[in-house]
């Protein structure tokens, strides 16, 4: 993957509930926990790298990386933070992220970087431990494929990049809204064509 | 319209002398009725009629948020303040009927908080014992770290000890004790809010550990109600109302200006609400500002003022009023 594919994507204005983000900052913290896919890696290792060396005992990386490459988990390692982990998928990935934060304290910083799926599923895990949203810093890096939430069936598709899309699921035709929701880290979609499932509509790739 | 315009008639039901310098003063509504519920952190402003002096001073309430029937407030006497502690001290007795407005609460506990961890410094105990009725009984981890003087100044701090045991730590200074903030701050689980009442100093250490560990603002809360402070008397034009009155030493600009009869908007009285924030029309002279609620830049163009605490030295002061 070049470097090209890891650059910031621009996301367009829209309604209030659509996610932003920023570019990751240190900020005083107790603690300073990471978690970033392969799209965020490079996030990750500017901001650690200008830490001073003594503060990487409060550094705690969480990594998931494209399966085969191995060059981001050796420069992630090197930063010599407390602690170090990878897995293969978000999902888990997030759920020991959960497990370290049930153990942290008040002070502790929590920094996202990459794909929105993993940036809303952070950020729902951090809430869910209590952590205030200000404690938590984003930044988008990669493709703007969607996480999204059928709300007929209420299943979860990752890495949605068309408009609409057909839900694997339930088979009904999704039009993919702006409206997210935080809790589940999902966009939402919602059948584009009740009125007349007949109708065709052209199905294009629009979230690259 | 101000939370002080609509007050309750209550009899003063009990007085208890606590400790040489505080006393406690329990109000009764004056037909039996219940009063109006309030959550822990609120509170309420004491009418006082000494003479032809009328004062309006705010006390948190300290009895049990689930307790209606009455109200307890707790008063630190000050000698070298206004008179409204000394009069508290001095005049009310069980028995005389007084007026209080309805409470207010600028202190609630933030409810999402997962533990409230509450800081105390003497007299500052009084809004923490009713929060501490709320969490107990909301089932809400709580502690309390309450710091006095001395064991003698130390303000119902064995009741607390024996009602809450555990959740419940006291330092006296005269015993050389004091609260490691760095360390109680750094040892809090995620969802933590903390509270702190007490002197300034204390207030601003706490916001300062807080903030430097990485705290974020919205889980640090603090009470500081200032009573208005004496100084010399001047002269305020009220370009609505068309007259000029004279602020005595002792009086503040707000009670001179409900003195005139003159409609103003407040609640706190403490400088700490903003409700009572004015429009300065022309100020020849310099405005002692004393809220905690105009920024440094605010308080430069000497544009507002807080008629509750600020007070006025110079040539003329003119307020839209």
């Amino acid at each position: 993957m070049g470097p090209a594919t890891m650059s910031e994507s621009i996301i367009e204005e829209s309604i209030i509930s659509r996610p932003t983000y920023g570019t990751l900052k240190i900020v005083p913290g107790l603690a300073h926990y990471f978690l970033a896919d392969a799209s965020g890696a490079e996030c990750v290792i500017r901001v650690v790298q200008e830490m001073p060396r003594d503060m990487m005992e409060k550094v705690h990386i969480l990594y998931v990386p494209t399966p085969g490459e191995a060059a981001l988990i050796t420069s992630l390692y090197a930063l010599g933070a407390k602690r170090f982990e990878h897995f293969p998928t978000i999902e888990e990935a997030v759920a020991k992220l959960g497990s370290w934060l049930s153990d942290a304290k008040m002070g502790s910083q929590l920094y996202l970087a990459g794909t929105e799926g993993l940036v809303g599923q952070g950020v729902a895990k951090g809430e869910e431990c209590g952590l205030d949203h200000t404690a938590v810093q984003c930044e988008h890096r990669g493709s703007l494929a969607r996480r999204v939430q059928c709300v007929h069936c209420k299943t979860m598709i990752e890495d949605v990049t068309t408009q609409p899309v057909k839900c694997p699921s339930c088979d009904l035709l999704l039009l993919v809204r702006d409206h997210y929701s935080r809790r589940l880290a999902a966009f939402q979609g919602v059948c584009i064509n009740a009125e007349d499932p007949t109708e065709e509509v052209e199905i294009k790739e629009v979230f690259k | 319209m101000s939370a002080s315009d609509h007050l309750i008639p209550v009899v003063v039901s009990n007085v208890v002398e606590v400790n040489p310098i505080i006393k406690r003063f329990e109000f009764k509504h004056v037909n039996g009725d219940e009063l109006p519920a309030f959550s822990g952190g609120a509170h309420i402003v004491v009418e006082m009629i000494d003479d032809d002096t009328k004062r309006k001073n705010p006390y948190s309430l300290m009895s049990s948020p689930f307790e209606r029937d009455q109200y307890a407030i707790s008063v630190r006497r000050d000698d070298t303040g206004r008179g409204g502690s000394k009069f508290m001290h001095e005049q009310v007795r069980p028995g005389m009927e007084m007026k209080i407005s309805a409470p207010v609460n600028l202190f609630s506990l933030d409810l999402r908080a997962r533990k409230h961890l509450m800081i105390a410094g003497g007299i500052g105990i009084t809004p923490f014992i009713a929060q501490m009725d709320q969490a107990d009984k909301l089932g809400v981890p709580f502690e309390l770290h309450y710091a006095a003087r001395s064991v003698s100044q130390a303000a119902y701090m064995d009741s607390l000890a024996d009602r809450f045991g555990d959740h419940v730590s006291c330092y006296c200074d005269d015993q050389g004790e004091s609260v490691d903030l760095e360390m109680l701050l750094s040892n809090q689980p995620l969802g933590t809010h903390v509270y702190v009442c007490g002197p300034k100093g204390m207030i601003e250490r706490v916001v300062e550990t807080a903030t430097a560990l990485g705290w974020p603002a919205a889980h640090v809360h603090f009470e500081h109600f200032l009573a208005p402070p004496v100084g010399e008397p001047f002269e305020v034009h009220l370009a609505k109302a068309g007259i000029d009155i004279t602020v005595g030493a002792e009086q503040s600009l707000l009670e001179a200006v409900e003195a005139s009869g003159t409609p103003i908007n407040c609640m706190c009285r403490g400088g700490a609400c903003g409700q009572c924030e004015t429009v300065v029309v022309a100020c020849d002279g310099e405005i002692m500002h004393n809220d905690h609620w105009l920024d440094e830049e605010q308080r430069a163009a000497k544009q507002r003022i807080m008629p509750c605490v600020s007070r006025f030295r110079g040539k003329r002061l003119e307020l839209d009023l």
